[in-house]
């Protein structure tokens, strides 16, 4: 299954990878004004430390713990791909805890998010890998 | 005190667009945006910027623009704004002014008063889509006559020579003066291109051996990185005598830039200054000169074709003719257009000759005395397109150098301060943290796109003029037309003014 995979030694930690995640899931058309004025909260984070940075998203786990541990099935499976669903997540967060990446994400209104390789929304392919300019993002097979 | 150099450009942001994302400020090393948190607001100094557009092509919302600051100095067509900066410069720091890349001066581009010839009605026009169409090329010294045994068979004493898929090579950038992964984008690149890259004069990285057999390996006067290996590593060995940027003048690659892997590949101390002396210290002549061809030949068992880069100076045409009876293979003949990491101003700005003129000058030279054969005719110094290319194997040249054009497609923005080592770019730097923005994957690949597409340029070209070989096209001087020139000009160049 194909999969984004984060190369540490071009991650320049620009950060677009973020922004071009929100903006993504914003469904709009214009950057500006889908994103002015608020603050994002992205699906794929850039971890810094002194001089080394890289972004991190879901890694679609073989046997993922977010699905084994959600109370309610909101969080599946389909194609290899984690999945969520939001009618059904009652926000326990108790994915957020178990997740040894970090990469779900507590949502202001009142539930979890989590990186869905932009299947759902208007780019239809994953949008940090899209927009990353020193390809230090790569959606492939492994 | 007061500083009384103001602002060239001005970054411009556009506040509806603009989403405070900051990568802009994470990609300028030269620190001219910022965030200010309490006014919630990004701020653009201007006086910092350089115009890399490092910013600009990063921007996710195209909320930025730089441009030229209308913020004026009462000039005039002598005290130009340019002339006026320069002294205030001097004035503060007491020191020769630096510049970087090539001459910028408006000078003749003979390149644009040249047209080429197509064909029409009397002789077919080739489609390169449809009819074989060749533009490979060997340099190196050709057999004087063609030779047969007792038998009726041609005996094969062709020299050494260098094979190229089309006439495009990288020249000379030393690693130190660009960065470790622009050299492997070159070296990739040259690769799958089936050309060569040229190392410079900052001996080849470890890593790059494997790319060996299009590499040229070069020597020049600080002799920085030569030894048995390197020599053996190369396809081709290259004489650094002078480069179209800073004829007459050596190199200086500052301390600072003399660190890790460049001191180690240089064969230097860390942070000591790699100066090139202006002059080889054992050439002071055409027969010195060949004492170094023949040691570097012998060095290496004849088996690879020797190089001699000069510049385009005054009386090129009769430099060409000693250098190609001291034994050398190609002559690489650089104009003064030719870029550079760091020269003079002054030297850049006001010293050498276009390479269309030397090149038609050596050429006619070379073929006077009869002695074409004996070398190859290799041309650089801002060559910008396939256009040029043509008309320079049209004038005569075997094939072109390309350096200033191989950045650009990197990324380069011509933003000429290489010298400062900041490059956002990650080209001209050796800070880790800028060296790391150049992805090889990413620049070789835009490399490989670039000289396929001019070499596709060129066949098209090629085929209007009903020529299918690269062979056919070299010094057929027929198939160019001056425009605006004068007759000692079309004289020189050899060429008709058109209508005629």
């Amino acid at each position: 299954m194909k999969r984004v995979y984060a190369d540490e030694k071009w991650c320049l930690g620009c950060k677009l990878c973020e922004y071009n995640c929100a903006f993504a899931n914003t469904n709009q058309p214009d950057m500006a004004v889908a994103l002015k004025n608020t603050e994002i909260v992205p699906r794929i984070k850039v971890e810094e430390t002194g001089k080394i940075n890289f972004a991190v998203s879901c890694r679609h786990c073989k046997n993922p713990i977010c699905i084994q541990s959600c109370i309610t099935g909101a969080l599946y499976k389909e194609n290899g791909v984690v999945m969520m669903d939001k009618n059904k997540c009652v926000n326990c967060l108790t994915c957020v805890l178990v997740c040894p990446y970090g990469a779900i994400v507590e949502d202001s209104g009142g539930s979890v998010f989590k990186c869905e390789l932009c299947i759902k929304n208007i780019c239809k392919e994953p949008a940090c890998v899209k927009g990353c300019p020193n390809k230090a993002l790569l959606f492939e097979e492994r | 005190m007061i500083n009384y150099i103001n602002p060239q450009y001005e970054v411009e942001r556009d506040a509806d667009r603009c989403i405070k994302c900051r990568v802009c400020e994470r990609q300028c090393a030269n620190l001219v945006h910022l965030y200010n948190e309490e006014a919630d607001k990004m701020i653009s100094y201007s006086e910092k910027c350089v115009c890399c557009h490092r910013c600009v092509s990063l921007c996710p919302t195209r909320a930025l623009k730089i441009v030229k600051s209308n913020n004026t100095f009462k000039e005039n067509a002598n005290w130009s704004d340019q002339a006026m900066r320069e002294i205030y410069i001097q004035a503060e720091s007491g020191g020769v002014l630096l510049s970087s890349m090539g001459n910028p001066q408006p000078f003749p581009v003979y390149w644009d008063k040249m047209l080429i010839n197509a064909s029409q009605v009397t002789n077919p026009s080739i489609d390169p889509l449809r009819e074989p169409m060749e533009t490979k090329v060997y340099l190196g010294k050709k057999a004087e006559e063609t030779v047969r045994d007792e038998n009726g068979n041609l005996v094969c004493n062709t020299p050494v020579q260098l094979e190229l898929s089309t006439p495009i090579m990288f020249s000379a950038m030393s690693y130190g003066s660009i960065s470790y992964n622009a050299h492997a984008s070159l070296a990739r690149a040259a690769k799958e291109l089936k050309i060569y890259y040229n190392t410079g004069e900052g001996g080849l990285h470890e890593d790059f051996y494997e790319f060996g057999a299009n590499t040229i390996v070069q020597v020049a006067s600080g002799r920085f990185g030569v030894y048995k290996d390197y020599l053996e590593a190369g396809a081709a060995i290259e004489i650094k005598m002078g480069q179209g940027a800073k004829p007459g003048i050596g190199g200086h690659l500052p301390g600072e830039k003399i660190v890790g892997d460049v001191s180690k590949t240089r064969m230097i101390p860390k942070g000591t200054d790699a100066i090139s002396p202006a002059p080889h210290h054992d050439i002071y002549s055409i027969e010195d000169l060949r004492q170094l061809v023949y040691s570097l030949k012998e060095a290496t068992a004849y088996k690879k074709p020797v190089i001699v880069k000069i510049a385009a100076v005054h009386n090129v045409a009769a430099i060409a003719s000693g250098i190609a009876r001291s034994g050398a293979d190609i002559i690489a003949i650089d104009g003064f257009r030719g870029g550079t990491g760091a020269a003079p101003t002054r030297i850049r700005n006001e010293v050498g000759i276009p390479i269309e003129l030397a090149l038609a000058s050596v050429d006619q030279r070379l073929r006077e005395e009869g002695i074409r054969n004996e070398v190859s005719l290799v041309v650089g110094g801002s060559i910008r397109n396939s256009g040029d290319i043509v008309k320079a194997i049209a004038l005569g040249a075997d094939a072109v150098y390309i350096a200033s054009g191989a950045l650009i497609a990197m990324g380069c923005h011509l933003c000429r301060s290489c010298h400062t080592g900041k490059c956002n770019w990650g080209i001209a730097t050796q800070i880790p943290e800028l060296v790391k923005r150049l992805n090889p994957d990413v620049a070789s690949r835009r490399l490989v796109n670039l000289i396929s597409a001019w070499t596709h340029e060129i066949k098209e070209m090629m085929g209007g003029m009903g020529i299918n070989s690269i062979e056919a096209l070299r010094g057929n001087r027929l198939m160019l037309r001056g425009i605006g020139l004068t007759d000692k000009e079309l004289k020189i160049l050899g060429i008709k003014h058109a209508g005629e």
